[in-house]
């Protein structure tokens, strides 16, 4: 029965969690519910992806109502993916959540936030429905406000605010575009909008659309000029709801941007007049270079991080934008690397402010002394950062260098390597800090981060290292689902 | 000699009449519209006029937080069951065929089951708002 059930149940898992969670009003008794809903929903994506591996796509009605007029779930090799890299990192930051730094009467409110969170975000990847999809959009980001709000610094409250009202218009502008294709096909059914926009030659509603749905997701994912919110957002949120915002978020919003892409407008990349696929290239490079060059000049460790996330961004929608098989390849294996080296970076600053109070670099020199650790998962998770071989970070981003070599855009790998370089600068400059300078009154103070701190986040550096060495499983992924979305598009 | 006299009375006489709207607009919902989202608001704005008129404290009586709390996930829970158990009787997740003895009793049963919980929450979370915002003070 499981197995039938399998796409619903990864939903149900972590929005059933949140409900109880809220009821048991217990810090502790909410947590350890996060913590099993969770598991199962790690458990049920690594089952799904199994299945759809061994069966190829799953299709799964709610209601038992068939599409157009039920909603479909449906699972290939893309959500595939997305969905295992959720369900990991979900479970890995519910560990690390357990040191909670909020007041206790809030303790289970937050868990119950972090759960709603999950659940939108997988509700994003698995529903083959557009406006369904606008639906889970909503909820995790409603979830995300409120827990950026929870963070410590008042300033958490205008970060919040900035998003909410940035996250409202990419929502907006988002379901207005649906509205459009609904206009145009009758139908909300991915699928079935791509089966009726066939017969439509050109449409005025349709580029309209695609313009709307392109920006209003970029406006969620972070893309270059659309980036305001991300680093105020990242920077006082709490630390586990930082991580688990870092490493998926972006990520799921990236995604729903793929599906549109590639998927619905397959053959209709371009919006009129105006080259798609040139844009984003050409703010995939400025992503790389500015955001990037920003978080140079950052003193806050989680600025600098956020910032990295932004230039990040950056190799992944280039990914996108090459739009062949082996940089689409590259793009969604960056999307899988950079969020687990992400999750580590930014577990470990959490473990820096538990034990520290503060994340501003000039008073953490000398901290890799004191919590070798935690400095070393932050050096590592630097260094697949960077894209040094042996990381993570090397492997995504030579297959991009390879698709930029086989679209013919030879200077895009220049460019390519030349951001890497601005990396080596703040990760450079973390590394002196942290490792090489005399240990500050703050380092000499603090002791090694707790045990189930260290577990999940060593965890993830070391999953960096080791894709670095062996990448065939996330790049076959990576490029089944490069290959899924491209197979419809031709 | 109290000058809002009118606003009690009238309140008194208006709060009866707006819960009974509320419960023939949630059942309503069935045949013309309305449905649990109206009725939860109808219900909530009864509890938000007596608040305004005799003031949060008194409100607070009536509808206290701790309840609140209970109820804004429990309107959810009561959601997730309905669809649960759609699930233990062998069809999809919110498939109510197998509720009753036949299917449209059975579908019947499963929106008038899940349109409850969509008042319970609809109805604690309209309050929640109006007690997040009458209760701030000036600092």
């Amino acid at each position: 029965m499981i197995a039938t059930h399998l796409p619903v149940l990864l939903i149900l898992a972590p929005l059933l969690g949140a409900v109880l969670a809220a009821l048991s009003r217990n810090g502790f008794a909410a947590w350890l519910i996060a913590l099993v809903a969770s598991a199962l929903t790690a458990t049920f994506s690594l089952a799904l992806l199994w299945r759809v591996q061994a069966e190829g796509v799953i299709s799964y009605r709610l209601g038992g109502w068939a599409p157009e007029l039920g909603i479909e779930y449906r699972i290939d090799a893309v959500n595939a993916f997305i969905v295992v890299l959720i369900g990991i990192v979900a479970f890995l930051t519910m560990i690390f959540a357990r040191r909670s730094v909020l007041a206790p009467e809030r303790i289970a409110w937050f868990y119950t936030m972090m759960l709603l969170c999950v659940a939108g975000l997988l509700g994003i990847s698995v529903t083959g429905d557009a406006f369904n999809a606008f639906v889970f959009l909503e909820i995790s980001s409603l979830s995300t406000y409120t827990l950026i709000a929870l963070g410590r610094d008042r300033r958490a409250l205008v970060a919040a605010y900035q998003y909410l009202i940035v996250g409202t218009i990419g929502a907006t502008f988002y379901v207005i575009g649906v509205g459009l294709l609904y206009l145009i096909t009758g139908t909300l059914n991915l699928g079935l909008i791509v089966e009726r926009l066939g017969a439509i030659e050109s449409s005025r509603a349709l580029i309209v659309a695609e313009a709307f749905i392109v920006v209003g997701i970029g406006l969620k994912l972070a893309l270059f000029p659309l980036h305001a919110w991300l680093p105020n957002a990242y920077a006082y949120a709490p630390s586990s709801a930082a991580v688990l915002l870092a490493s998926t978020a972006t990520k799921v919003a990236i995604y729903l941007l793929a599906r549109f892409l590639f998927t619905v407008f397959g053959g209709h990349v371009d919006v009129g007049q105006v080259p798609l696929g040139s844009i984003l290239i050409g703010l995939s490079l400025a992503a790389m270079f500015i955001p990037s060059a920003a978080a140079v000049f950052q003193n806050d460790i989680k600025r600098v991080l956020a910032f990295s996330s932004l230039g990040q961004i950056g190799y992944i929608t280039l990914g996108l934008a090459l739009a062949n098989p082996t940089g689409l390849t590259g793009g969604l294996l960056h999307l899988f690397n950079h969020a687990l080296m992400k999750g580590a970076a930014f577990m470990a600053i959490g473990a820096i402010v538990l034990r520290t109070g503060t994340a501003k670099l000039d008073e953490l020199s000398g901290i890799g002394r004191t919590m070798p650790w935690t400095a070393g998962a932050l050096t590592v998770a630097g260094l697949a950062l960077i894209g040094v071989p042996g990381t993570s970070g090397f492997v995504s981003k030579y297959y991009l260098i390879l698709g930029s070599m086989e679209a013919g855009l030879g200077w895009l790998a220049i460019l390519i390597v030349a951001s890497s370089l601005i990396a080596v600068l703040y990760v450079g400059r973390i590394v002196e800090v942290i490792w090489f300078r005399e240990p500050a009154l703050a380092a000499r103070e603090a002791s090694e981060a707790p045990g189930e701190l260290l577990l999940p986040m060593l965890i993830l550096a070391g999953v960096t290292i080791y894709f670095g060495l062996d990448a065939e499983w996330p790049a076959g992924l990576a490029s089944a689902a490069a290959q899924a979305l491209l197979g419809v598009a031709r | 000699m109290r000058l809002d006299v009118v606003l009690h009375v009238t309140t008194k006489f208006i709060l009866a009449p707006l819960l009974l709207f509320a419960l023939y607009v949630q059942f309503h919902g069935d045949y013309g519209p309305g449905g649990g989202f109206q009725a939860g608001v109808i219900a909530a704005a009864a509890i938000i006029l007596y608040g305004l008129i005799n003031g949060l404290g008194p409100a607070q009586k009536i509808v206290p937080v701790g309840l609140l709390e209970v109820l804004i996930p429990g309107g959810v829970l009561i959601y997730l069951s309905v669809g649960i158990a759609g699930m233990l009787l062998g069809d999809n997740f919110l498939d109510y065929n197998h509720l009753a003895h036949d299917r449209v009793h059975g579908q019947e049963w499963g929106v008038f089951l899940v349109e409850i919980g969509v008042f319970v929450t609809v109805f604690s979370t309209m309050i929640a708002i109006f007690y997040a915002f009458a209760g701030r003070r000036r600092s």
